[in-house]
């Protein structure tokens, strides 16, 4: 069986850029690359150019990711330990005709998995959270003429969250262990879709745009727990499970690009667009009145990333990669959150491309995302209808190695 | 893949400046806090609601300091932590101190402080090996802290010695100052004189002034006040052999007793006319004649009366008036009333008055004022009074005076005054003379009496329960209350040996009352 999960505080927000091998060597650039089936998640479009009948793509990406936080007024300081998450994808597509190719892809590409030392000093934030999305989508790629294809498909999301935070910055039990609630919700499931075209205008250079729907899970019933409250009709809760319902949003991202070759080399440029302004509050609404309602405000914005990537096929068996890309953060001042303690970041990737017989290759690919320390806050959590800030300096930084096969038949 | 997963967990991100490794962030400037000690009290010790548990301990003050002088060279902070987190003693087994104070919702629906339910688990016969940096002795007086014998067990069935000190002094001989000294300190903070007048005033000023009095302190009451000439002969000698050891300390002064919530939480005249329920009329009718009597004997100030509309004071015995009893059943009988009515009435109001803004009525009376008094009635029946009339007789300050050790009287509070200038205008000289940091707790303490002390969640004051700064005993402070302190205490610290200690988020300290108990 496939173990996944996935780490954020990289690719914006809980966005986890990791969805091909060869895509990712080159900065995660792939909309108009015509390569292998990882055009079924960057280009479905694209699929119908396949040379081969049967492609399939497959991978794992090990994503290690560190965050630091510390507060130079208290001399406090933390560091996360997320350990390794394992984002995953598998697509296949088979050509029917000329004009027509089937797929299907299974794709992570939202995912977080942040730990901080339980009752840090950010706790009533986030002790830790551990988010899952599994994208499964079948696929349609058709010729509408040589130089056009389109190509799309329902998207069916399955998804899970868990996450812990201490009740507030201070009520205990009476054994002094800090009140905090686990909210948990698995097997959440949604629908969305994606759409995409690929135009060749000239032989050497192809122009593709992707569009992948919003999709918002929305956890009804999950078991919230509480616990280490003191037994007290004056304490705010009791300890036990109560029902919740929440939603999260996966938001719609929108990627315009190009590709161009030369001899033995492939320039390739990926524009993104994610609309995250749709993350405006994280609510989590508890089933008895009695419990207000948990309002988190997030306020992020739509962000861009920039990405470029080459290739060279140095062998006739060995194509090696690297890539660059720029990731703004959709997280605005003041509402830096320690659950996804994102700033800008500056992506860079390498990989290469090994073709072990005349039908399987083995991708690998590693990228090293670097941040600049960065003085922020998260100026919105209330106590006693009163907004207080928690903030310091944070540093952070990810690696990612990834190992992946392509067969075609 | 796993191999270089591996290898790659250890690149982290690492800062610029780190405040982890200290990267010229903070400076220990001409101190050295390697080995930190602290003597004191009950404040000292962390002690809160009503007793010392190992919560209230992890937030003592010398325990926040502690933390923060990690950063500048700092060593490890011992402390004595008791057995639980439910506060009280054992003696062989039985039982000689209470368990904490929670805030429980009454049968009246309102919440109020009880006894955390359970049975305390610390035995002071179980010795700790020490030393511990934390040697704050609840209940300790200034000269506590230099007398030997103190932490022997044996003579705390007698009062001669402390059931605190006695779980965690080296021998039973040794002093707290010694025990203290053994450890080499490299910095000390010495809180210490609060119990020689506190002990005065909680008590509704039972015990003897001994200032100007030859009296040793050895043969002093336990609600004494100090001999403030004691005082600052303890005190100074103690600074004196820290210093000796000591690359610098800090020492602090004694609040106004009267700026805590155990003494300015009970108003002075607590009686509404809804608690009289009806029964204002009657008591009135009864105090008029009383009233007269009052008038006829010359001291009309003495006169009883409740208000039908605003709140009213309670009925208190003042030992400093003079003692009319034998007159007033005179009068009384004078005035028809029977010889046995006339006689009770005369014991029981002959150094009676009420209460007005000049005194101040102690928290543990809030428990008392209006409830019968069981023992009154016992005594009047004894008397030949029958018990419906005995029951009525018997209210606490509204038919019966409230005693002595409810009530702090102005005179009593002049006392405690005096002797809380005098003893902090020493603490300040000595504090000069060998160029310590000194805090000025009492400025503090009555800025959260009078405003109160912002922080980035609002404001603490010294609100009872809901203020923030004092537990549940209204004496001592909250985790919040002792984090205020321990800034308080970084700031002249810093400001004394050119130090740059970070301070602390005081929202981070609990100041919301202790709930909890366990039961539901």
């Amino acid at each position: 069986m496939l173990l996944f999960c996935a780490a954020a505080t990289y690719a914006g927000g809980y966005r986890v850029s990791t969805q091909g091998q060869r895509a990712l060597a080159m900065g995660h650039a792939g909309v108009a690359v015509v390569n292998s089936a990882e055009l079924a998640f960057f280009n479905p479009a694209g699929l119908v150019y396949l040379e081969n009948k049967l492609n399939i793509s497959a991978g794992v990406t090990g994503v290690i990711s560190n965050v630091k936080w510390q507060n130079e007024t208290t001399g406090g300081f933390a560091k996360t330990d997320s350990g390794v998450s394992t984002p995953f994808y598998l697509y296949a597509s088979y050509r029917l005709s000329e004009q027509l190719a089937l797929g299907l892809s299974i794709y992570t590409p939202y995912g977080s998995n942040v730990e901080w030392p339980t009752d840090w000093k950010g706790s009533h934030l986030i002790n830790n959270i551990d988010l899952q999305a599994i994208y499964i989508q079948p696929l349609i790629s058709y010729k509408i003429a040589d130089n056009l294809s389109v190509g799309g498909g329902p998207i069916f999301v399955t998804g899970s969250v868990n996450f812990n935070r201490n009740l507030n910055r201070t009520l205990t039990n009476e054994e002094g262990d800090r009140s905090n609630v686990e909210v948990d919700a698995s097997g959440v499931n949604s629908w969305g879709w994606s759409a995409s075209a690929m135009y060749t205008p000239i032989e050497n250079l192809r122009i593709g745009v992707n569009y992948r729907s919003e999709i918002i899970l929305e956890a009804e019933d999950g078991d919230a727990t509480f616990r280490n409250v003191p037994n007290s009709p004056l304490a705010p809760v009791s300890n036990g499970v109560v029902a919740f319902d929440a939603e999260l949003p996966m938001p719609a991202e929108l990627t315009i690009g190009a590709s161009y070759t030369y001899n033995k080399w492939l320039f390739a440029f990926d524009y993104n667009r994610a609309f995250w302004g749709v993350y405006e509050s994280l609510d989590i609404d508890f089933a008895p009145d009695n419990i207000p309602t948990s309002v988190n405000p997030r306020n992020y914005k739509d962000a861009s990333t920039y990405r470029f990537g080459v290739q060279y096929s140095a062998l006739s068996n060995l194509d090696v990669r690297v890539g660059y890309y720029f990731d703004e953060s959709p997280v605005q001042s003041g509402y830096f959150a320690p659950e996804t303690p994102r700033n800008d970041s500056h992506g860079f990737t390498t990989g290469f491309s090994y073709q072990i017989s005349k039908s399987v290759a083995i991708d690998a690919s590693f990228a090293y995302l670097k941040f600049k320390e960065v003085k922020e806050s998260y100026d919105h959590y209330q106590e006693n209808g009163q907004e207080v800030t928690f903030g310091g300096t944070y540093k952070s930084n990810a690696f990612l190695p990834g190992l992946g096969v392509t067969v075609k038949l | 893949m796993a191999l270089l997963a591996l290898g790659l967990v250890a690149c982290e991100p690492e800062f610029d400046n780190s405040v982890k490794d200290n990267d010229g962030f903070y400076s220990n400037g001409s101190a050295d806090f390697s080995t930190y000690v602290a003597l004191g009290n009950s404040l000292t010790a962390g002690f809160a609601d009503n007793a010392l548990y190992i919560q209230g301990q992890k937030n003592s003050y010398p325990n926040i300091l502690a933390t923060q002088f990690k950063h500048v060279g700092g060593g490890e902070f011992t402390q004595p932590l008791m057995n639980d987190n439910l506060g009280g003693l054992l003696l062989n087994g039985n039982q000689i101190q209470g368990t904490r104070l929670i805030l429980e919702l009454g049968e009246d629906g309102a919440p109020s402080p009880v006894n955390i339910p359970g049975n305390p688990t610390t035995d002071i016969t179980n010795t700790l090996s020490g030393p511990f940096n934390n040697m704050g002795v609840p209940g300790a007086k200034s000269f506590h802290l230099v007398a030997p014998g103190y932490g022997n067990v044996a003579g705390v069935a007698t009062g001669q010695a402390n059931p605190y000190f006695a779980r965690f002094r080296s021998s039973k001989d040794a002093t707290v100052l010694e025990d203290a000294l053994t450890q080499n300190p490299t910095f000390f903070s010495l809180w210490i004189g609060n119990n020689d007048v506190l002990s005065f005033a909680t008590s509704g000023g039972v015990g003897v002034d001994r200032t100007g009095d030859s009296t040793l302190p050895e043969n002093y009451g336990g609600n004494d006040i100090t001999n403030p000439q004691v005082f600052a002969q303890v005190f100074s000698s103690q600074v004196e052999v820290l210093t000796e050891s000591a690359s610098g300390g800090v020492v602090l002064n004694i609040p106004n007793v009267t700026d805590t919530p155990f003494f300015n939480r009970v108003p002075y005249n607590p009686i509404t006319p809804a608690a009289l329920e009806g029964q204002l009329e009657t008591l009135n009718a009864t105090y008029a004649q009383l009233n007269q009597a009052f008038a006829f004997l010359q001291v009309p100030e003495r006169s009883i009366q409740f208000s039908a509309t605003g709140a009213s004071g309670v009925v208190v015995r003042d030992e400093s008036l003079a003692d009319i009893s034998a007159q007033l059943t005179q009068v009384l009988i004078g005035a028809g009333l029977d010889a046995q009515t006339a006689t009770i009435y005369g014991m029981q109001y002959g150094q009676a008055r009420q209460s007005n803004s000049s005194d101040l009525i102690l928290l543990t009376s809030s428990s008392v004022i209006g409830e019968v008094n069981t023992a009154r009635v016992q005594e009047l029946m004894a008397l030949g009074v029958p018990q419906a009339t005995a029951g009525q007789l018997a209210v606490n300050g509204v038919t019966y005076p409230l005693e002595d050790q409810y009530v702090l009287i102005s005179e009593e509070q002049e006392m405690v005054a005096q002797a809380t200038a005098t003893f902090n205008a020493t603490i300040k000289s000595v504090a000069e003379a060998n160029d310590l940091a000194f805090v000025d707790a009492n400025a503090l303490l009555a800025q959260l009496a009078n405003g109160g002390v912002v922080y980035d969640g609002g404001m603490v004051t010294a609100e009872f329960a809901t203020g923030g700064a004092f537990s549940l005993d209204g004496i001592h402070l909250t985790p919040r209350g002792y984090a205020i302190m321990a800034n308080k205490i970084i700031e002249a610290v810093n400001s004394q040996y050119n130090a740059t200690v970070p301070r602390v988020n005081v929202g981070d300290y609990n100041g919301s009352p202790s709930i909890g108990s366990g039961i539901q």
